[in-house]
């Protein structure tokens, strides 16, 4: 891990050059990140020069109920890349995971930045905050709720990052054990950005961040709070199976005929026309795929109650519960009634026919 | 004893049956009965509307025979049928309607309305809201035995007459008889040629039939102001002279309801099958045909046409005899369009014509009839029910149109081939 | 409530409601109608009550070709929008998917562009009946509340199935939630209004068949 206490001055441009990426790399990177969050192409030369100048800010990431998932997917060493080094040209001052320091020190250190940058940091979260006993998750003794609120405090913005911290994900699976919430459900004063996914998409985060630094403001958010630029369109409007989903041909099975040929995995529970992420046009591992292309439908794990939205594999047009024993019932108990019904009905018609009054003609004029 | 509002409430309550049920379940308010109702299309007046003549049976059922009417009732929700809504429908049920049946034929859900309206007359009629013709006529049938008020002596001076004019015996009251004759007030008064038709074809076919002085009525106006009880009584008067005489099959003359009173509703309102037989005069004659004991000579060389009245066709399934018979004498014979079972009613049947208030609109409704016959244009119109007989003849002046009726059985009579 | 929330609640209690109460329902009405029964007839038939009942079952779906020519645009519209609805419902490959899932049953689906097609004409046709019914005197006049009721929960699954197949105006997860809310509510409601003529309809025509063809004549 790199020694940071003297980069705390430097901007961003020579953090990058002393890193030794040239000029060209650096200007290759921003039109990647302009193209890929839908700028036009003259924003370029304002994108580079932001970024330049762009004072390294702090940034604090607290890891609640997590399962470390996101900062795997965000940190993938395998190889010195461009979003890697823009993360080590971020003031990272609190990471779990990520720093050296430990125990007392660390705590310390999150303190001192907070302090310094009171009003100006970023604040990262990622796992959800259990409300059920504060015992759940602690770190240094200190609750997460209470590590929560103090950090959200002096912070200039929160990025939730992974569906725990947006919306709050598996931990929050019925009977959510130990009360877990998201982020957004105790912080109502501060601009949040959620960027969901089990994990989210590595490029999603720098490309979030890539705009704070230019524009200095948060992107375009959905009605649940994702960008729009990486959000905006279903897994569904992107698949390269939807031709197959269009004309009808499904893999019934994940080892049938269909399954090889690459059809579409809707019949295999897909949600990928109710999960809005671009993991369809970005993918993974530098475009190497994602879910459905390595053959197993989407989960929809971008999107809230991704966990208790019915079964993984139960299709989107198939209701979630088993109605079979209920319809027998059912059924049972209304022949049960409409034979009484029935009954009742016999029973009208013969009162009325008990009740018939034989009509000669003088019946058939009023008194 | 009079009529009272709750003893028709409870005549509608007995008539709603399964199939009733069926029928108010399906209807789904598409409109094609009225299309298909003569007293509709030629007035325009969406009251007519078929399904909408039984709107008080279907109060009834959806209050009394349905889960959500029992529930409805008991909270007030349900319409009311009450003696102002039977009032107002009188004229729809009664004045509006010759329970022809064209709207059973068409419905897409397969509602037989024509059947509800019937039923819907019997609630009708007990609440004391039947017409007044119609109550006078129901009144003389069953008191002096005919709705026109004919009685025997009538008839057995119409009977020497023919006597006189053939020199044959017209049998009465004769017991061994294969056939018994019925015969409508309006055959007896106004076409008394055919009794004479009827002696003349039995004698060349060595068929023995005879006329019974106790029960000589077709008409049942029971059956026409939509009361069972009534009819029955009407009916078993037939039944039992027949009974008496021990024939072996009744025929039902050229009247259309006549036909369906005694055919298809008798055994249903005496309550048990009848040891005779039924047939329609029509059907007896294409037997002979059919046995060879019909020969007849000489061609109708005029251009005719055939009226199908609407309950021997459409309600009574006599459709192909009529055509079988006229084939034998009309070398001209045309088709009008939609006959047969779709053919259109000439709008008098169903106690219309009984109903004086519904002279106005019988005689509107009589342009369906006139377009039909535009169509073709015959020379001559030939029917078997002499209620359309009148009625077409009365229509046809009216539309200044000279095309003369002939009664089926009279024309194979005046066609007989002398041996 | 978050969207998938609704979106989880049409697919589970919703559908458990919506289910019991369309199968309760229908069942009670049948039973209700045939327990009934029918007074037996002694008049001495000229035909088959039963064959005659089960043809006009069949026969009564083609017009008779002077009811053609007088109700043109109630037959031809009828056809097209009863036609359409089996298409989008029973020939869809997500809905036949569900009918799997329910009753064990599946079929082969048509291409979904094609079910597409039809929806939309179906849906213009729709339209054009209500129009009809609001203009032509006799509709207008036979018409109650209910039968405005049933053409409302008969468009809004075409509509909304059609929004959320294209995704047009909201999230996909709300669009497919409210889809399935719009048939939910339609099962709801059919038991109680003239939808039950689905069933019925097979009541009805075999008793006029019956009756018609006791008497000799093709009904």
């Amino acid at each position: 891990m790199t020694d940071r206490s003297s980069d705390k001055e430097k901007t961003l441009g020579d953090a990058l050059r002393s890193q030794g990426v040239s000029r060209r790399s650096f200007l290759k990177f921003c039109a990647a990140t302009a193209s890929m969050m839908a700028i036009s192409p003259a924003m370029i030369p304002k994108i580079a020069e932001a970024l330049e100048k762009a004072r390294k800010p702090s940034v604090i990431w607290l890891s609640f109920q997590e399962c470390t998932g996101c900062t795997e997917s965000l940190t993938r060493a395998h190889a010195t890349t461009i979003e890697n080094l823009i993360f080590d040209s971020i003031s990272l001052d609190y990471h779990h995971t990520l720093q050296a320091a430990a125990g007392h020190a660390a705590e310390e250190a999150r303190e001192v930045a907070m302090k310094e940058n009171h009003g100006e940091y970023l604040l990262v979260v990622d796992g959800s905050i259990p409300m059920g006993d504060p015992g759940y998750s602690t770190i240094a003794g200190i609750s997460n709720y209470d590590m929560l609120m103090e950090a959200a405090e002096g912070a200039a913005a929160i990025i939730s990052v992974g569906t725990c911290a947006t919306y709050g994900g598996l931990p929050m699976a019925k009977p959510n054990p130990t009360g877990a919430v998201s982020v957004g459900d105790l912080i109502k004063d501060k601009p949040i950005i959620n960027v969901p996914g089990c994990p989210p998409i590595p490029v999603v985060i720098t490309g979030v961040l890539t705009h704070f630094l230019t524009f200095g403001a948060i992107p375009e958010l959905d009605h649940i709070g994702r960008p729009m630029v990486f959000y905006g369109q279903s897994i569904h409007d992107r698949c390269y199976r939807r031709p197959f989903y269009d004309k009808g041909l499904f893999a019934e099975t994940f080892d049938d005929e269909g399954a090889q040929k690459g059809w579409c995995l809707y019949k295999l529970g897909c949600k990928g026309p109710t999960t809005y992420n671009a993991c369809a046009t970005t993918k993974w591992n530098n475009g190497t795929s994602f879910p459905i292309e390595a053959g197993h439908p989407c989960i929809g794990c971008s999107e809230p109650r991704f966990w208790d939205g019915g079964g993984f594999y139960k299709a989107l047009s198939m209701p979630t519960q088993d109605i079979g024993k209920t319809a027998v019932y059912t059924a049972a108990g209304a022949v049960a009634a409409g034979v009484a019904i029935g009954g009742l009905n016999k029973l009208t018609k013969s009162g009325a026919a008990a009740a018939h009054d034989k009509t000669t003609i003088d019946d058939l004029e009023k008194e | 004893m009079s009529a009272t509002l709750d003893k028709g409430i409870n005549a509608l309550k007995e008539q709603v049956d399964s199939s009733v049920a069926a029928f108010f379940s399906s209807c789904v308010h598409c409109g094609m009965c009225a299309d298909a109702c003569l007293f509709y299309t030629e007035t325009g007046d969406a009251t007519v509307t078929p399904i909408n003549k039984t709107e008080p049976l279907r109060r009834i059922w959806k209050s009394e025979y349905t889960l959500l009417g029992r529930l409805g009732k008991i909270f007030g929700l349900n319409k009311k049928v009450d003696d102002d809504l039977l009032a107002e429908w009188e004229t729809l049920v009664y004045d509006n309607c010759t329970l022809c049946g064209r709207c059973s034929m068409v419905c897409p859900v397969g509602n037989d309305i024509t059947l509800m309206i019937r039923k819907t007359r019997e609630g009708m009629a007990k609440a004391g809201h039947a017409p007044e013709g119609l109550i006078g006529a129901t009144k003389r049938s069953v008191t002096i035995g005919s709705p026109m008020g004919v009685k025997l002596p009538a008839l057995q001076a119409q009977i020497s007459h023919v006597e006189k004019d053939t020199g044959m015996k017209i049998p009465v009251d004769v017991v061994g008889a294969e056939y018994m004759l019925l015969l409508s007030s309006m055959e007896i008064m106004n076409f008394p040629e055919f009794i004479e038709a009827v002696a003349k074809i039995f004698d060349k076919a060595g068929a023995t039939w005879t006329i019974s002085s106790e029960a000589f009525e077709a008409t049942n106006s029971g059956i026409q102001i939509g009361v069972s009880d009534i009819a029955a009584e009407l009916v078993q008067r037939v039944v039992t002279a027949a009974e008496k005489l021990k024939v072996k099959t009744v025929i039902s003359p050229e009247c259309g309801h006549a036909y369906m009173a005694i055919r298809w509703d008798g055994p249903n309102l005496v309550g048990k099958p009848f040891t005779f037989k039924v047939r329609h005069i029509l059907e007896v004659l294409d037997e002979f045909r059919q046995e060879g004991r019909l020969k007849l000579s000489g061609k109708e060389t005029q251009k005719l046409t055939y009226h199908d009245p609407c309950q021997i066709s459409r309600r009574g399934g006599v459709i192909d005899q009529p055509r079988n018979l006229i084939n034998m004498f009309a070398e001209d014979f045309v088709e009008m369009p939609e006959a047969g079972k779709m053919n259109w009613c000439c709008g008098a049947g169903g106690g219309v014509s009984s109903n004086e208030r519904a002279d106005e609109v019988r005689l509107k409704v009589f342009q369906r009839k006139k377009d039909q016959l535009n169509e073709i244009k015959p020379d001559a119109i030939i029917s078997a029910c002499s209620n359309c007989r009148i009625h077409l003849e009365d229509g046809l002046e009216e539309y200044n149109m000279d095309i003369p009726l002939m009664s089926l059985t009279e024309t194979l009579a005046e066609h007989l081939a002398d041996d | 409530m978050s969207e998938i929330e609704f979106l989880e609640w049409v697919r589970g209690p919703g559908f458990e409601i919506a289910t019991v109460i369309f199968i309760a329902g229908v069942i009670i009405r049948l039973l209700e109608i045939v327990i009934l029964g029918r007074k037996e007839n002694l008049a001495e038939a000229k035909g088959s009550e039963m064959s005659s009942g089960l043809r006009t079952i069949v026969t009564r779906t083609i017009p008779d070709k002077g009811a053609f020519k007088r109700s043109t645009f109630t037959i031809v519209a009828g056809y097209i929008f009863h036609i359409g609805l089996f298409v989008t419902i029973f020939l869809f490959a997500p809905h036949i998917l569900l009918f799997k899932d329910v009753i064990g049953l599946s079929w082969p689906a048509l291409p979904t562009p094609i079910v597409d097609a039809f929806a939309v004409v179906t849906i213009i046709t729709l339209l054009a009946i209500l129009i009809h019914r609001m203009r032509d005197n006799v509709l207008r006049f036979l018409s109650t509340k209910e039968d405005y009721l049933v053409w409302m929960l008969t468009i809004l699954p075409l509509i909304t199935g059609y929004m959320a197949f294209h995704r047009i105006g909201m999230s996909a997860p709300t669009l497919l939630a409210i889809h399935i809310l719009t048939v939910e509510l339609l099962l709801v409601a059919f038991p109680f209004t003239k939808f039950m003529h689905a069933f019925t309809i097979v009541l009805a025509r075999w008793y006029n068949g019956a009756i018609s063809g006791y008497r000799g004549v093709e009904s």
